[in-house]
Formats: C-alpha cells, sequence, structure tokens
C-alpha cells in the first residue's frame, strides 16, 4: 500500500466556501439590479459591467505583482462583488471614467494595500463611494428621474453613448435628460428634499413632487423592495445574520421617528427614509460585509444601529444627500473597539462583568 | 452570572421533553446509515495483535510478561500499583513474541511501549472471578474489579473509569452518554440496540458505587431504535429517564451534553462533579457489566468500519490489539476507491489520520473510517479568513474562533490564552463551517501545544534557575568557610607566635652568639697553632 495521507481534524467540511458565499450575494442584487434598470434604464448595467470588470482586473493585475495565485484569488469573487455594489451605487449615465477611477481606488487602494481580501479595514465599494462623490459630487449625483418621467425615449445605444461621450445619439446631454415635465431639474427624492428644505420649503410641500408618490419616491420604492427581497433570500440562506439589517434600519427608524414627531414639518418621516436612498440595500447588501463589520453577536447589534443612527443625523445635517456610505466607513474605524467590548460569555466562565453580589451565589 | 437550574426545575424539563440547548453546533450529513444496518459481527482472529502498555490517560502499569511467555486470553500484561495506572490484558491466547516500540494509535504516529502476541488461535480462557453478588460486596472491592478490569472511558478521553467511579462528592445526575453524534460512527447505537440489558447492568452497578438522585440515559433523536431498547431496559427503574436530545453536533461532548439536560454550565476549572454530575459512556458501563459481574476485563470492543471506500461497512467486535489491516480486510477496504489512501480513526469531526495499516484497534477506538474520493476532500486550499463569524456562530463554547486563529498563527499566545484558547473542546465545529477551509482546530493544537512546551521549559528553566542559585551560594558558603578556616589558622599561628614570642627570640638570641663564639674560638685555634690537627 502507498504512503497514507495524513492531515488534521475536521476531516469533513461543509460545501460553501468564501466564493460561494460571495456570489449568492452577487445573485441576491438580481431582483434589485433589475428593478433598478427597469425604472432608471440599461446605463445601470453598464455601470455594473464597468465597475465588475475594472475590479477584477485591478485585483488580477495586483495579485499578479504581490507574487500570489492569481486563480484562486479571483475565483473567491470578492472583486466583482465589490465592483457591483459600487457599480449600483453610481448614477446610471456618470461617464465611464467615474466608475473606471472608483473600482480601481477600491480594489487598489482601500482592499489590496492593506493585505488584501480579510484585511482591509474599510468597506471598499463604500470608501471608493465616499471618494467618488467628494472628488465628482456633479457627476455623481446626477440621477435620472425614472424612466417613465422623461420626455425623451432612450435606447441601450444612447446609454452606451452617453456614459462613454456624454451625449445621447441624438445630441442630448445628461444634464437635458435630467429635465422632467416641468422643466425643472430633477434629483432622487432625498436629494430633492434637501434642496426643497433649504429652499424653506416644508416636507409635505416637497413630497407633491411629481417624482413622489406621497413618501414613496417613484421608482425609488420597487428598488427598495426588490434589494429587501434579495436581502431577506440572503437571511434565509443563512449568508448573513439577522443583527445587522435589524438593528440598521431599527435604529434609523427610530431615530428619525423622535425627528418626526419632534417637528413633521423640517423633518422626513420613518417610512420617506426607509424606502428612499440606500437604507435597505445597505442594511442587506453593504453593512453586512463581513470584512470590514463587527464579528460578535452584540458587537453587530451595536455596530448596525450606530450605523443608522448616523445615517439619519448626517441625512438631516450633512452635505450630502445619502448617508450609507459615510455611515458605513465611519463605524468601520469602530468595529476593532466594538468588538472588544463585545466578547461572548465563554462556557464554564463566569461574565466579565460579575459584580460582588453575582459571586455571593454559587 | 445565570442562576442554573436546580434539581426539580431539570427534572420537570426532562419529564416535558423540553431541554435546554447549547449555543453554535452544526448538522453535517449524518452517514450513519453506512453502518447501522446489520448487527455486530463476530470477526476471525488476527495472527497478531499489537497491545499498547498505556491506553488511557495516565501512567504505564508494571509489565508482568516477557518475551517468549504464552499466555491467555484475559490474562493481564501489566499490574498497577498506581492508582492512575489502568492495567492492559492479552485479547486472545498466544505467545508473546516481542515487547518493543511500535507505531500507537496516536495522532502524532509516534511510536510506544507495545506487547505483540502472535495468537494461536485457541482463544483458551484465562480464569476470572465473578462478582454476581456485587450488591453485598463493598464498594472498594467493586472499584478494584473496574480498575483490575482495565477500564478507561470508552467515548474518547480514556480517563480511568475507576478513578472516576471513586467519587465522594455528591451526585444528582448520574449521565449515560448514548449520544454519539459524530457523523458516521454507529457503534454505541448498534451496542445500545443488541446489548442494552447489560448496559443497564453496567448502570446498575455504576448506581450501586455513587448513588445518585436520578439517572438520565441521553440518546439524540436520530437513534429511534436505541432509544427504544433502552426503553425498555430502563422501564422498572423509576428514577432511570431515556431522554431524546435533538440531533446536533457536538451533543455527545460531555460539556454539551450536561448543559442540554441540566443548563448547568462546568466551571472552566473545576470538573462535572462540582455541579453534581457524572458522565459515562454506554459502552464503559457495558465494559463494567462485564468487569464486575463476570470478572471479565476489557479486551474487545465494538469498532464501526466504515465510509464508501469499504464495500461492507457494519460494526463487528475487535479484540483490543487487532491491526486496522484486519479490520479493513474484513470490510473489503478498496484503497482505489481513495483518490489519495487516508484512514482515519475515528469520526469525521474530531478522529485523527492514521500513518500506518499496523496500527492497533486500542479502548477508544471506536471507528474506522476510510472515505472515498470525493466523500470528504482533503482540504489543502486555506484561504485569506474574511472575517465573517461563522465560526463563532457554530462554536458550541462561545469562543470567538477567528480571533483565536489570529492570534495563534501569529504566536500571541498571551492573546490567544485571554481569548480562552484552552477552554476549546477541539470539536471542529468551526473549521467545519470556515468558508475559507482554513484548519482551525490545527492552529488551536499548535498553540496549546506550544504554550504546553513553554510552560515546560519555563519550569525546567526555572528549576535549573533555583539549582544554579543554590549551587552558587554553596560555593560561596564553602568559600567563605575556607576563608575562615584559613583566617582562624593563620591567627593561631600569630597567636602562639606572639603568646611565647620573647623565649623564642631569645633562643634565636642565644643561637646566634653561639655560633659567634664557636666562629671566634675556631678563629683562634687558627692562630694559635696553624695545624690543622687538634
Amino acid at each position: 500500500m502507498s504512503k497514507l495521507s495524513v492531515g488534521s481534524s475536521p476531516h469533513h467540511h461543509n460545501q460553501r466556501d468564501t466564493g460561494a458565499v460571495m456570489r449568492l450575494v452577487m445573485y441576491a442584487c438580481i431582483p434589485g439590479i433589475l428593478m433598478q434598470t427597469w425604472f432608471f434604464g440599461v446605463g445601470v448595467l453598464i455601470q455594473i459591467a464597468l465597475c465588475m470588470v475594472t475590479a477584477v482586473v485591478t485585483e488580477a493585475l495586483i495579485v499578479e505583482l504581490r507574487k500570489k495565485n492569481t486563480e484562486r484569488v479571483i475565483k473567491d469573487s470578492s472583486a466583482a462583488l465589490a465592483g457591483l455594489l459600487l457599480g449600483i451605487s453610481i448614477p446610471p449615465l456618470a461617464p465611464w471614467w467615474i466608475a473606471v477611477i472608483g473600482s480601481f481606488f477600491a480594489i487598489a487602494l482601500v482592499k489590496q494595500v492593506y493585505g488584501g481580501l480579510g484585511f482591509n479595514m474599510f468597506n471598499p465599494a463604500m470608501a471608493a463611494y465616499i471618494m467618488l462623490l467628494i472628488s465628482f459630487p456633479v457627476q455623481m449625483t446626477a440621477w435620472l428621474p425614472p424612466v417613465s418621467l422623461t420626455e425623451q425615449s432612450f435606447t441601450f445605444i444612447d446609454a452606451l453613448n452617453t456614459v462613454f461621450t456624454g451625449f445621447t445619439t441624438d445630441g442630448y446631454s445628461i444634464e437635458q435628460l435630467r429635465v422632467g415635465y416641468d422643466g425643472l431639474s430633477m434629483a432622487t427624492p432625498l436629494d430633492h428634499l434637501k434642496t426643497q428644505l433649504i429652499e424653506g420649503y416644508t416636507v409635505g410641500e416637497a413630497l407633491s413632487s411629481p417624482i413622489m408618490s406621497g413618501n414613496w419616491g417613484l421608482g425609488w420604492t420597487p428598488v427598495a423592495l426588490a434589494y429587501l427581497a434579495g436581502g431577506l433570500l440572503l437571511l434565509k440562506l443563512r449568508v448573513i445574520n439577522w443583527h445587522i439589517p435589524v438593528s440598521m434600519i431599527g435604529a434609523a427608524m427610530a431615530t428619525s421617528f423622535v425627528l418626526f414627531a419632534a417637528d413633521s414639518s423640517v423633518y422626513g418621516s420613518p417610512a420617506f427614509h426607509l424606502i428612499n436612498g440606500s437604507l435597505i440595500v445597505g442594511a442587506f447588501f453593504i453593512a453586512t460585509d463581513p470584512v470590514s463589520a463587527a464579528t460578535t453577536n452584540r458587537g453587530r447589534l451595536i455596530f448596525g444601529a450606530a450605523i443608522g443612527f448616523w445615517i439619519i443625523v448626517i441625512r438631516t445635517w450633512g452635505n450630502y444627500p445619502d448617508a450609507v456610505a459615510f455611515a458605513v466607513v465611519l463605524m468601520n474605524m469602530a468595529v476593532p473597539l466594538i468588538d472588544y467590548y463585545t466578547r461572548p460569555r465563554t462556557y464554564g466562565h463566569k461574565a466579565k462583568t460579575s459584580s460582588i453580589h453575582n459571586n455571593e451565589e454559587p | 452570572m445565570k442562576m442554573f437550574a436546580d434539581y426539580d426545575q431539570i427534572m420537570e424539563r426532562i419529564s416535558l421533553q423540553n431541554l435546554w440547548d447549547f449555543p453554535g453546533g452544526v448538522h453535517p450529513t449524518q452517514k450513519k446509515s453506512l453502518s447501522n444496518q446489520t448487527d455486530i459481527q463476530r470477526i476471525d482472529l488476527p495472527s497478531v495483535v499489537h497491545i499498547p502498555v498505556k491506553q488511557h490517560i495516565g501512567v504505564n502499569g508494571e509489565l508482568i510478561v516477557k518475551e517468549g511467555d504464552t499466555v491467555k486470553k484475559g490474562q493481564p500484561l501489566t499490574t498497577s500499583e498506581n492508582s492512575f495506572a489502568v492495567p492492559v490484558h492479552a485479547s486472545t491466547s498466544g505467545t508473546v513474541v516481542a515487547i518493543s516500540d511500535h507505531v500507537a494509535a496516536h495522532p502524532s504516529g509516534l511510536s510506544e511501549l507495545t506487547v505483540t502476541i502472535e495468537c494461536d488461535g485457541k482463544d483458551s480462557e484465562y480464569e476470572y472471578t465473578p462478582m454476581s453478588d456485587y450488591a453485598q460486596r463493598s464498594k472498594g472491592e467493586i472499584i478494584q474489579a473496574i480498575c483490575a478490569a482495565g477500564i478507561s472511558g470508552m467515548g474518547g478521553a480514556g480517563f480511568p473509569t475507576h478513578l472516576k467511579a471513586n467519587n465522594v462528592k455528591p451526585i444528582e445526575f448520574l449521565i449515560i452518554n448514548g449520544i454519539e453524534c459524530e457523523p458516521y460512527i454507529t457503534s454505541d447505537d448498534r451496542l445500545m440496540r443488541e446489548h442494552a440489558w447489560q448496559i443497564r447492568q453496567g448502570i446498575d452497578i455504576l448506581c450501586h458505587l455513587l448513588q445518585p438522585k436520578q439517572v438520565l440515559i441521553a440518546i439524540e433523536d436520530n437513534k429511534p431504535e436505541a432509544f427504544e431498547t433502552m426503553s425498555i431496559a430502563c422501564q422498572q427503574e423509576d428514577n432511570y429517564h431515556v431522554v431524546k436530545v435533538p440531533t446536533k453536533y457536538p451533543a455527545g461532548g460531555e460539556k454539551q451534553l450536561i448543559q442540554v439536560l441540566t443548563s448547568r454550565e462546568v466551571p472552566s476549572d473545576g470538573l462535572p462533579v462540582d455541579i453534581g454530575c457524572l458522565m459515562y459512556n454506554v459502552g464503559t458501563c457495558y465494559a463494567i457489566a462485564d468487569a464486575v459481574i463476570e470478572g471479565k476485563p476489557l479486551i474487545e470492543r465494538v469498532v464501526t468500519i466504515t465510509g464508501e471506500a469499504v464495500d461492507a461497512p457494519q460494526n463487528v467486535w475487535a479484540r483490543i490489539g487487532t491491526p486496522i489491516k484486519h479490520l479493513l480486510a474484513q470490510a473489503q477496504y478498496h484503497s482505489e476507491k481513495q483518490s489519495y489512501p487516508r484512514i482515519i480513526m475515528g469520526g469525521p469531526m474530531m478522529g485523527f489520520t492514521l500513518s500506518s495499516v499496523q496500527i492497533p484497534v486500542v479502548k477508544i477506538t471506536n471507528c474506522i473510517l476510510v472515505p472515498a474520493a470525493k466523500e470528504l476532500p482533503l482540504v489543502e486550499d486555506e484561504r485569506a479568513c474574511i472575517r465573517c463569524s461563522a465560526c463563532a456562530d457554530a462554536c458550541p463554547a462561545s469562543l470567538l474562533p477567528q480571533q483565536m486563529f489570529w492570534h495563534s498563527k501569529a504566536k500571541e499566545y498571551e492573546k490567544a490564552q485571554e481569548y480562552n484558547l484552552f477552554d476549546c473542546i477541539e470539536c471542529g465545529a468551526c473549521a467545519y463551517v470556515c468558508p475559507s477551509e482554513i484548519p482551525l482546530v490545527h492552529y488551536y493544537r499548535k498553540a496549546k501545544a506550544d504554550i504546553r512546551q513553554q510552560q515546560l521549559e519555563k519550569e525546567k528553566s526555572e528549576k535549573a534557575r533555583v539549582r544554579f542559585e543554590a549551587r552558587k551560594d554553596r560555593l560561596q558558603r564553602e568559600k567563605e568557610a575556607r576563608e575562615e578556616k584559613h583566617r582562624l589558622a593563620a591567627e593561631a599561628r600569630k597567636q602562639s607566635l606572639n603568646k611565647d614570642g620573647g623565649a623564642a627570640k631569645d633562643k634565636i638570641a642565644a643561637a646566634l652568639a653561639r655560633a659567634k663564639a664557636k666562629k671566634a674560638k675556631q678563629q683562634a685555634q687558627l692562630k694559635d697553632k696553624p695545624s690543622s690537627d687538634e
């Protein structure tokens, strides 16, 4: 008999590896992406493709430079996922170099410089999004109104042309495309509310815009619900734990409720905050990024709740309309601290906080 | 700290079949039906048996046979003078052909002192002294019989049974572990199905020794037949409860089973008996009944031979010392069904790979697993940790395996211990779920071994330091004593010189004067008489 092979226990292993986990997250994004494409045009798909390709190519190049097994690293699909998450965050008709610069930044600087998968402190997609938003605020906030509200009909070729040249085949610029029925430039619901409030309108007046249907932003509502469906699927498949989504949405709702109850004319309602912007996609797909999130269950609750709180605070008083990226990156920095102070009680040990009173009882 | 449930609360929950749970745990595919379909088989005797002198936690017994001796089945090969020594016995009759190092049933694959017996095929039996009237005997006598039979915990730990049975603390719950939570293994399952009555006799003996308030016989709910037979065997006793435990790995771990049944936790630095519990494996109970009632030592046990690389997976009565090769032949092992030959002793979660087919069955061997090519793929593709904490969700001890891994890998052992590394029971649930296929348990074992080594070295160097300092002190003392002696001697000399100092000076002066006078006289003579003749 030939030499027996030896190995360390366990010899049994479940079949879901890192690559499978990452791919499941991508599959769970599909309903949201489809809905986003339906309402905001094929530009969404173009941005996702640009980001994913750039992210994977960047990862491959750097891993090659670092003399590691490139095939194995690419197979873990983490670069593709980061690209995808950045892609859905970029306005559909933003110029191509936005996606390319952002994805390169996400992989090269936020991820690989720290040592690659598992070692990055910040969520790559969100750090890149913030970099883009601060560097190119005009392009990064140029969201189109939902397709149903635009005057011009729009094809795939138009989208492609706009992304790569800045103009549609008929010569419209992105600024012209953003103009709605009433001749006013249209914005996302969060953007809209912010501008209107600055101009002195009340929340009620702001919400009577054609892009809104009460609290529910046109187009944005079904997109958010589609991402919610994908997120629930991830929960069911146990790809993510419930702690972060629940605490994050719960805290955002609680914070916005307090403000709304205090003065409903200047603060958006909890429902408004829930559906508009990227709270739901953030709660299920972004804050749950295992690498940069807290790792203990109690820690996850704190991490998620703090993100939810910061989202409402930044949305309300910050300079930018949405805040998921800022809040996530902010809390990424607190993760080591949170983890350290939320260690669970080990079997057979007394609780760390045990008092004299507890010690008296056997 | 949460208060643990008291006796009445526990009994209420048990009567309602409403047990507690332990955190984490995993549900690997069971694969138990591979081997549990047929009765435990009696197999042909091997041509040789290799009986390691030490098969338990403790120290070796004293060898009482030598090469060339003929031995009978059941004849002791070692005696136990020390209470931590458990004797071993010849598992069949034959001739002792070697007492030497033989590759051991241990993950290290190292060798240890082993008695090799060439079997004569007659299987002639040694004379046993039964004790069927054990209820009239003293506890000491029964415990002596258990020790003499060479019984050590058969669930896997190998702790000497007589030491555990010689308990003086009050026991509320005597827990009989029939969980067998590892996938593939069915030896306890078959034993309970076929020998429930004898297991019950073993439990009776333990009750006689320990006087527990309650006996809980715990069986996982994936073994309904075993549950049935054990229930029938125990139905006459009011304080025997056969409890169905939900299937979850590692429910059969001692600490986890205690938690599931009683909600109590064994203190980190304590023993189950500190919380009123004591646990025995069903196989151990069976062996205790043999030892006391029949006087028969532990020379055989049930071993599951399973995996898709054998054509006839089954359970067999294997003599202690049987080479694994013999068992594999019995189950029709085909090495070509494996992509690389691999034999696991124990289950897929906690078993260890064997380095040789000459390794013998020992008292803790419950399973030989030979997986086919794609059955249990070899993990060699360790990737970066993505900090997903699936490991922490799976850990039954509420540890943070990920943090322990970082610190173990970085050799930051103090920090690893801060995360309670030594509370890890090495069940493998964390590594089982790890999506990056990191062999976490391997890192912990290595860290634990390193820490133990460091402690040993520290103790050694501490001892050396003490010795060195003692020597330095001694040398210093000797030097001082020597100097003192010299000083005293010199002083004595000086003193004696001083004491009769005047006389001595006079003597010298007188001598000098004499010499002078003599010289003067000679010169005077020379002048007077020039001739030299006087």
